[in-house]
């Protein structure tokens, strides 16, 4: 059971061949019982499982469920879910229960979707290891000493695991693709504007973006299908008509246009990664592509202005958490700037506090010209890079990683290394573009990822190039020895 | 030395909107602590803004009526700061994209002249909520009713050289922003208030001296006395060798001085940038259309048309175009009276005497246009004069009735018969002989005594004129 996808088990519950809640249960057994082994849920809702569970199953009996209707899900702990604790993986808001759903969580709710619980992630999903989490590290299914990456590590891993078929992830700089390619699933970051924002704690605003975290691009589909449109809560989702995602999966890509970013395979880049992805640009080959090398000549400035940007926008979002209204406070304060100083010192971790200084820094009257504006202007660089390319090639493929998964430890202590981890994914973020990562081989014991990156709104046609690579090749449905 | 006193205004007005500039929640005054603040007032983990369209359309129309450039794409910035009745830590305002650019304002001085003050800008942003220090025991309680009202900062240029001027300029803006219905001016509930920035100079210096800010002056008067204050401990420090310090000062009205806040030094780094969060504001030329055709009248175009369709006199226009209400109650008592100067002269002289004397408001008035208008209709038939509609007129304010029934239950209605005026003018002949013959010899003014006589023996009620007539009839016989 736990080995099917979402496409599948929707077929067994429209079959009979198992109810809603016998796989809700089935689940929340397997979480029960190998969980304390990845530490990838930070809450559990079993109870609202199963409540929605049976709910689900009559609906099917009354012939309206779709094709979410009755399927377990998991929700990355950023999305706000009314009565549940949405801890956002900090100290910070261990205590905060949501009074109000998150525009995804309410789309999953009306879909029918069954909510198992809340996914572990770094710190407001400030991290690339899922290291930064109040809540302890997670692991990585596939190795344990290994990290599963981050921020949506715990969505990553549950899916790995196979305690849950699909979960919720965000992608800030690759918090979606880099965990889903170090855990060996498929993710799609969708256009900024794709998916609303409403109801996502956020990081950094102009760069934030939820999509879906499963085993197949297909499930991916059907997960976009109920998480994407226009939120008339959220000024920058953009009023664009959704696509069905599944009806373009099967489409033949004989002809398309595949480009290769050299800076994307250049220095850097892991020798056993680079082999893998070869492999597999070489079966798009087979399936009739045409592969051209292109540049994006300003990749290599992408991590240094996302460092400055998403710094400068989470320190002005995250100072709403300032021990008054909701959240931790510190014990008997003894005035404002005590509370102040306590609550948040004792709320936020050691990476929260140094990207709010260095955004603080960077906003800083005599600073901002240098650093805010410059790094607008290289996104701006960045995105005609894009907009180049585009011009010549219809998607644009490379590792969505320069190594596989490290060592859980290996670079807590060296930041900067740590934030070159999503050098090949952070420049979508700064363009806006929508991009994916896709199981491509492994090295030794751990998974390598494939990023495909597609033009605005063009998330029907990555959906599309990743499952025709899914039909010809088993990567995405190979599970870890232990959760097999 | 003469001194030279510089002044430019920052005034928050706040917005008539329905609703908050970024949340569906109410903007209604007056509703218990916290009962009118939503999710996104609370700044509550993942609540995003969404601007409310009523807003842009206010502060256009603001720009429009002064002339001012209507900035195309205007920019909502994040000002950061900490405080607990800001619940994102920062306020959404905006910054160096402001919806209103440069324009410009006529304001009358007392001396008859005007002059031009120039506007900087106007830009829209949140308000904050409320910090409550009473009642708590040494803590503060925090109410959020206010948190996200939405507020035009009108800024001027430093074109005001005294007090007066700069009342003259904030009465301006104030009479303004109620015409043009965007904001009910209401000083009391703060929906009016108002920053002055200070500074003094020698007379022919080019240079500005240092300014300081007066905080959050929330009425006309505290505004003129908050800055003569403030000029004077500036000509003070100057005079004494000292130097002004660039500093935030607060107008304590009680003791009627400013006191330092906070230092240049010590002021915020508000680390101003651009909202992720909202959309930068386009504004096209259809749309500026759209809005300039529901432009009202203005205070200065409709001053000019009383003068000219009711031919009263430009200074009783001024007064009665003082405010959009004021100038409304004129027109309907004209309409409900069919006399332009009697209505000028009653609505001016009688109800603004009376309001004044009650400290009430035109919108409290006992008074409708229509009952004003019922007493100058029966002054004009001759059923009353003009001294018993005073009678007519205080007895109304007492909440007494219409003209009609005032003046039947007081039986004030002039008496007209001539049998009956001369009824009593032989009485008053018949007691002041001695008088009749001043008159005779002579002492013409001794009419206005007889007149007096017979009125009073009236009560008032006898018409003036046939009085005069029989009178004078009577004394050469």
């Amino acid at each position: 059971m736990q080995n099917k996808t979402i496409a599948e088990l929707s077929q067994s519950l429209q079959q009979g061949e198992f109810s809603s809640e016998e796989l809700t249960r089935a689940y929340l057994d397997r979480i029960d019982k190998l969980d304390a082994q990845v530490n990838s849920y930070i809450t559990v809702t079993a109870d609202g499982a199963l409540a929605a569970a049976r709910a689900a199953d009559e609906q099917r009996q009354a012939g309206q469920a779709g094709p979410l209707t009755g399927i377990p899900l998991a929700q990355k702990d950023i999305f706000c879910t009314e009565g549940v604790k949405t801890s956002c993986g900090s100290k910070m808001l261990d205590n905060f229960i949501s009074p109000y759903d998150a525009t995804v969580i309410s789309k999953f709710k009306q879909a029918g979707a069954v909510m198992l619980g809340k996914t572990n992630m770094d710190e407001f999903a400030m991290g690339s290891s899922n290291e930064t989490s109040f809540y302890g590290a997670v692991k990585n299914p596939w190795d344990l000493d290994a990290v599963p990456g981050g921020s949506s590590g715990g969505s990553a891993a549950v899916v790995a695991a196979r305690l849950a078929p699909a979960a919720t992830g965000t992608d800030t700089g690759g918090s979606i693709r880099q965990p889903a390619a170090l855990c060996g699933i498929t993710g799609l970051k969708p256009t900024y504007g794709r998916v609303s924002r409403y109801g996502m704690i956020a990081f950094a605003s102009s760069l934030d973006q939820a999509g879906p975290m499963a085993r197949t691009a297909e499930d991916c589909a059907l997960m976009m299908n109920v998480m994407a449109g226009f939120d008339e809560k959220d000024s920058t989702s953009v009023d664009q008509a959704v696509p069905d995602y599944t009806t373009s999966l099967n489409d033949s890509i004989a002809g398309l246009k595949i480009g290769l970013p050299k800076e994307y395979f250049s220095e850097g880049l892991d020798n056993d990664v680079a082999t893998a992805i070869e492999v597999a640009i070489a079966e798009y080959k087979k399936l009739g592509a045409e592969v051209v090398e292109i540049s994006l000549p300003n990749t290599g400035l992408s991590v240094p202005a996302y460092y400055v940007v998403a710094p400068a926008e989470c320190s002005s979002n995250l100072s709403r958490f300032d021990g008054v209204r909701f959240g931790h406070r510190c014990e008997n304060p003894k005035d404002l700037t005590d509370l102040y100083k306590r609550s948040r010192g004792e709320g936020f971790g050691a990476e929260v506090k140094r990207r709010i200084m260095i955004g603080t820094y960077a906003l800083s009257a005599g600073y901002y010209d240098a650093y805010y504006l410059k790094a607008q202007k290289v996104r701006q660089l960045i995105s005609q890079d894009f907009k180049r390319a585009f011009e010549q090639v219809d998607v644009i493929i490379g590792p969505a990683t320069p190594t596989v998964a490290f060592n859980l430890g290996e670079k807590t202590d060296d930041p900067v290394t740590m934030y070159l981890s999503d050098a090949y994914t952070i420049a979508t973020n700064l363009a806006g573009l929508p991009g994916m990562s896709v199981p491509a081989g492994f090295v030794g014991k751990r998974p390598v990822g494939l990023q495909i990156i597609g033009n605005y709104f063009d998330e029907a046609r990555l959906l599309n190039v990743a499952h025709q690579y899914q039909q010809t090749t088993d990567w995405h449905a190979q599970a870890p020895e232990a959760f097999k | 030395m003469q001194w030279e006193v510089v002044i430019g205004l920052e005034i928050h007005a706040q917005l008539a909107t329905k609703s908050k500039i970024f949340s569906g929640a109410s903007t209604a005054y007056g509703a218990a602590p916290n009962t009118q603040a939503c999710a996104v007032d609370l700044g509550l983990p993942g609540v995003l803004p969404v601007l409310n369209k009523e807003a842009v359309r206010m502060a256009v129309k603001f720009g429009l009526a002064n002339d001012c450039e209507i900035t195309r794409r205007s920019v909502f910035a994040r000002k950061n700061y900490f405080y607990p009745d800001l619940p994102k830590g920062y306020q959404i305002s905006q910054f160096e994209l402001p919806i209103v650019a440069k324009g410009h304002l006529e304001i009358e001085l007392e001396d008859g002249s005007s002059k031009t003050v120039g506007i900087t800008r106007a830009h829209l942003e949140e308000d904050a909520g409320k910090s409550l220090h009473e009642d708590f025991h040494g803590m503060t309680g925090i109410d959020l009713n206010r948190a996200g009202t939405p507020l035009l900062e009108i800024v001027s240029e430093p074109d005001m050289r005294s007090a007066k001027e700069a009342v003259a300029y904030m009465k301006k803006i104030h009479s303004l922003v109620q015409y043009l219905e965007i904001c009910d001016g209401n000083m009391q509930e703060g929906s009016f208030r108002c920053d002055a920035n200070v500074s003094v100079r020698l007379k022919g210096d080019e240079e500005f001296g240092t300014r300081t800010e007066l905080k959050n002056i929330n009425s006309f008067r505290f505004v003129e006395r908050a800055i003569n204050f403030e000029v004077e401990r500036q000509i003070d420090v100057i005079e004494g060798g000292g130097a002004v310090v660039q500093e935030t000062r607060l107008y304590d009205p009680d003791k009627g001085e400013t006191r330092a806040m906070r230092s240049k030094e010590e002021a915020f780094d508000y680390r101003y940038f651009p909202d992720p969060d909202l959309l930068p504001v386009e504004i096209d030329d259809d749309y500026i259309e759209s809005v300039r055709i529901t432009l009202p009248e203005l205070p200065n175009a409709k001053q000019q048309r009383f003068v000219t369709e009711y031919g009263i006199k430009p200074e009783d226009a001024a007064t009665l175009t003082s405010s959009r209400v004021l100038a409304d109650y004129y027109e309907a008592t004209v309409k409900a009276s069919e006399d332009a100067k009697l209505a000028a002269n009653w609505v001016i002289g009688e109800l603004l005497g009376a309001l004044n004397k009650d400290g009430r408001e035109l919108s409290d008035s006992p008074i409708l246009p229509e009952m004003l208008g019922g007493i100058i209709i029966r002054i004009k038939d001759n059923t009353i004069s003009g001294k018993i509609a005073k009678q007519v007129f205080t007895a109304m304010w007492e909440g007494e009735g219409d003209a009609d029934s005032i003046i039947e239950a007081k039986g004030l209605k002039q008496v007209t018969d001539s049998g009956a005026i001369e009824k009593i003018i032989d009485e008053v002949l018949a007691n002041n002989p001695k008088q009749i013959a001043d008159y005779k010899a002579g002492k013409e003014k001794m009419l206005g005594f007889f007149v007096g006589q017979v009125m009073k023996a009236s009560q008032g009620k006898a018409n003036p004129g046939q009085v005069n007539q029989l009178l004078k009839q009577k004394l050469q016989e």
